[in-house]
């Protein structure tokens, strides 16, 4: 093999891809047939769902744990770091588009669907001969049936401010702690990259208070016709995801503290901090849409 | 970068591992994990297969002969997913697997465990979707579409979503693996205007994969949800919309449509210069008009729902912008026959599929250009009109072009030559039987006949009679198609040259035949003489 550059790194044989495959088969098994469980009965479903669960764990703490070995060992020329890139920006991506079908849910429920029941232009007749009393309203109770009875709404200006607030400074802090990696500053990077931590935790701490008050205080449930669905499975969505991001940036905290990364071989941290941006955007987007307008 | 330690880590260079296991399960060798994908695809390239038998024999006479129709139901639903999920695009993701980086000079993917992870995700979710025809409640029977309320009827609904996210998941991330090989795996020397088009048909198509998959997730998703956990998003009572599905869910679709025709576009612009003997005719324009393509296919997904009660500017809209993909639909078409004008042209077995694709796909555009005019599909909506048009297209074209270039690279992958008088039994068979089964399909449905029933007025008796005849036999043909193969990979005595057919261009041909274990393990010097595209000017 000639010197590095001229040469194509392709890694060694591994079983971890067929492991993923097995619990994630056993994960979403198990919850099929826990969900179709007749009420009251778990069946083996629930402890499937566990097991491939804490599969789809183990598996990517092994699976990640082989990879930052050959990182640390040097396998990973310039063109592997490129791909991983690709990989991780065409991920974010596929991301935004699955996002996409949710936002378009609540724009086309908003804007067509519920105008529509109420009689608006093109649903005249449906409106006279199904739900003649019923008057389009968002954010009340949506929907004719009167799905899940009367709501309120949770208050832009208060809780889903400040949680805009401490979204937009974690992006800023993780951007702090990216510059000091690039100067190889390792104190200021534990600490800013700490800070994001505690801001993403924060954020969550919030998001819970807030779907409970939700919940106990204003009626305002998964169940409150399309509102509600729309409403919590955007921000449940993104929750999840920003839990799912603070989570990575705790194991990136630790491998800077390990020393695992260098001035210019990070791409774990760049692609963390990516998604972490990423996660702040579809923030924007809910703040506006979901909460504000 | 210590040379020691990737040595240490490399592949190994030595040829196949023994351990069956290791070999076929921890792979990361992207041409056993194609082979994978081409033999899974043909497995549920049979399994549909069947399903499609079970159809036509029910519907060999009116009247219910064989089957319960709730067992019908099943049967046009998984036959419609098996097919599409399980077996054109895994084949096509085989065939991007196996040839992509022979095309361009990459020594395997660009992310090979995460497309060995890819690949073994598909029988999971095969075998998720295929138990629930034995599970008491029954397998799913609203169709492949799976429009609400209908599809949240049963108890399948839980693991037909999560089957379709694991398709989703292997689809994307087999996506992200093709763009990151082609945009950055190429051997110097290999500019993107070089690229066979087969690569650019694909970098082109994971795009589509990539901007869809995650939409289709969330439609399915939509779907748990409304079922099992109390949400509206389809249920005008709590002012959610059945439509509503509808539009995400053709969002996904008629992308999807064309994610299962861009690669073949591509394969059939392979084999026709080979056996033309000339350079493709207009290349870039071949390359604009797949990117065009796939951009007006994200602004036509209405076209499926004329009949649904859309508003008159949205009629209108969709059925222009539908109609404005046959002009580079139109130029590929008149680019393959340009290629073929005043070739000398021989007609091997990949050719003659190559043809047939050109002028059957064609037939199926034209029908497709009908269904477009939204008055016209008032009447033909959900009709066997429509299940001809798409039939022609992805019967006569998609699989057709992944037959021919079964046949094209065959002897590349096995080092053997197939039959070929075999090959042209099969093709002979597979072309009259595919006409007979689908052609008359055009009459019943501009007679009425609606799609997705098992029994049917006397009046269409005739025409579905020769159809099932027609299915029967072009059934029968694949098991030809599968002789040739066993025959050509185990039995075979003849050997292919390295360049197996006297017109071929492109790097795949400077290698050994069979394709050795690793190739281009240092980035191969290209000749722009050896490629097919190598002097582009206009
Ligand atoms: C010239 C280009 C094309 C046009 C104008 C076109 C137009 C249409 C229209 C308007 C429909 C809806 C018919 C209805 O349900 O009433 C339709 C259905 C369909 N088309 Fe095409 N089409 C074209 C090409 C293709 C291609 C290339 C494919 C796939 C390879 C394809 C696959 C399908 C499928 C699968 C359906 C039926 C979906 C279902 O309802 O199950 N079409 N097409
Ligand atoms: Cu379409």
């Amino acid at each position: 093999m000639g010197h590095q550059q001229d040469a194509y790194f392709v890694p060694a044989k591994s079983y971890w891809p067929i492991v993923a495959a097995v619990v994630m088969f056993v994960t979403v098994f198990g919850a099929a047939h826990w969900l179709n469980a007749p009420p009251g009965e778990a069946g083996f479903g629930k402890t499937m769902l566990t097991i491939g669960f804490v599969g789809i764990l183990l598996m990517f703490f092994g699976w990640f744990r082989s990879v930052i070995r050959e990182s640390l060992a040097g396998n990973y020329n310039s063109q592997v770091d490129r791909s991983f890139r690709m990989g991780m920006m065409w991920f974010i991506f596929s991301e935004v588009m699955f996002f996409g079908a949710f936002f378009g849910a609540l724009f086309y429920a908003r804007m067509f669907a519920v105008p529509w029941l109420g009689g608006e232009g093109h649903g005249v007749l449906t409106h006279q001969f199904l739900w003649n009393d019923y008057t389009a309203a968002w954010g009340t109770n949506t929907g004719p049936g009167h799905v899940g009875g009367d709501f309120q709404t949770v208050a832009p200006w208060g809780l889903p401010l400040l949680n805009t607030l401490i979204l937009l400074s974690s992006s800023v802090t993780v951007t702090i702690a990216h510059h000091a990696l690039k100067v190889g500053h390792r104190g200021k990077i534990l600490l800013f990259l700490g800070l994001t931590v505690l801001l993403g935790a924060t954020f969550l701490y919030f998001q819970a208070h807030e779907y409970m008050e939700a919940y106990r205080e204003l009626n305002l449930t998964l169940h409150s016709g399309v509102y509600g669905s729309t409403f919590f499975m955007l921000t449940g969505f993104h929750g999840m995801h920003v839990t799912l991001g603070t989570i990575m940036l705790a194991i990136i905290w630790l491998r800077v503290a390990r020393g695992h990364f260098s001035k210019d071989h990070h791409f774990g941290f760049e692609a963390v901090a990516w998604y972490w941006h990423f996660v702040d955007v579809v923030w924007l987007g809910l703040f506006m849409f979901v909460y504000i307008l | 970068m210590a040379h020691a330690a990737t040595h240490d880590h490399h592949d190994d260079h030595h040829g196949a591992p023994k351990n069956f296991f290791v070999r076929w399960c921890m792979s990361t060798n992207h041409k056993d994990i194609g082979t994978l994908y081409l033999v899974f695809s043909l497995l549920m390239f049979f399994i549909g297969g069947s399903f499609a038998m079970v159809i036509r024999a029910e519907l060999f006479k009116p009247g219910l002969q064989l089957v319960q129709p709730y067992f019908f139901n099943e049967m046009t639903t998984m036959h419609a997913l098996v097919m599409i999920f399980g077996a054109v695009m895994p084949a096509f993701v085989g065939l991007g697997n196996w040839m992509i980086p022979l095309m361009v000079g990459a020594p395997d993917m660009a992310l090979p465990r995460m497309n060995n992870l890819s690949f073994w995700i598909l029988p999971f979710a095969f075998a998720l979707l295929l138990s629930t025809l034995f599970l008491p409640g029954g397998g799913p029977a609203g169709g492949w579409t799976m429009y609400p309320p209908l599809s949240l009827q049963g108890s399948s609904t839980a693991y037909v979503v999560f089957a379709v996210h694991l398709m989703g998941i292997s689809s994307i991330m087999g996506a992200i693996n093709i763009i990151a090989t082609i945009l950055n795996m190429r051997a110097p020397g290999m500019d993107l205007l070089k690229m066979p088009v087969f690569v650019w048909s694909w970098l082109i198509t994971a795009f589509l994969l990539i901007a869809v998959m995650p939409v289709l997730a969330g439609a399915v998703t939509m779907l748990l949800t409304d079922k099992y956990f109390g949400t509206n998003f389809f249920n005008a009572a709590g002012g959610g919309d059945p439509v509503l599905f509808q539009h995400i869910f053709w969002f996904f679709g008629h992308p999807e449509v064309y994610i299962m025709i861009l690669p073949a576009f591509g394969l059939v612009s392979e084999i026709i210069p080979t056996f033309a003997r000339k350079p493709i005719f207009g290349y870039k324009a071949m390359v604009f008009a797949i990117a065009s393509i796939a951009f007006l296919s994200f602004i036509v997904w209405a076209h499926h729902m004329f009949a649904v009660g859309l508003p008159l500017g949205g009629e209108i809209f969709f059925m222009y912008a539908t109609m404005l993909i046959a002009v580079p639909t139109g130029v590929k078409v008149f680019n393959w026959v340009s290629t073929m004008w005043g070739g000398s042209m021989t007609f091997e077995t990949p050719m003659l599929f190559a043809i047939a694709f050109v002028i059957l796909f064609t037939i199926g555009g034209f029908s497709g250009l009908m269904l477009a005019l939204a008055p016209a599909d008032f009447q033909y909506h959900d009709t066997y009109f429509v299940v001809a048009h798409f039939h022609y297209v992805l019967v006569t074209g998609a699989i057709f072009a992944i037959i021919a270039a079964t046949y094209y690279w065959l002897p590349k992958w096995t080092g053997h030559m197939y039959s070929e008088t075999w090959g042209k039994i099969h093709f002979w068979n597979s072309v009259i039987w595919v006409n007979v089964l689908f052609f008359p399909q055009h009459f019943l449905g501009l007679a009425g006949m609606p799609r997705r029933i098992p029994d049917y007025n006397v009046a269409f008796a005739n025409f579905n009679m020769i159809s099932s005849i027609g299915g029967f036999l072009f059934g029968a043909s694949q098991l030809i198609f599968l002789g040739v193969l066993v025959h050509a990979v185990w039995f075979s005595k003849k050997k292919a040259a390295d360049r197996v057919w006297e017109g071929a261009k492109g790097l795949e041909w400077t290698v050994p035949s069979p394709a050795p274990y690793h190739t281009f393990d240092v980035p191969p010097v290209i000749h722009d003489h050896e490629l097919a595209h190598g002097h582009v000017e206009d």
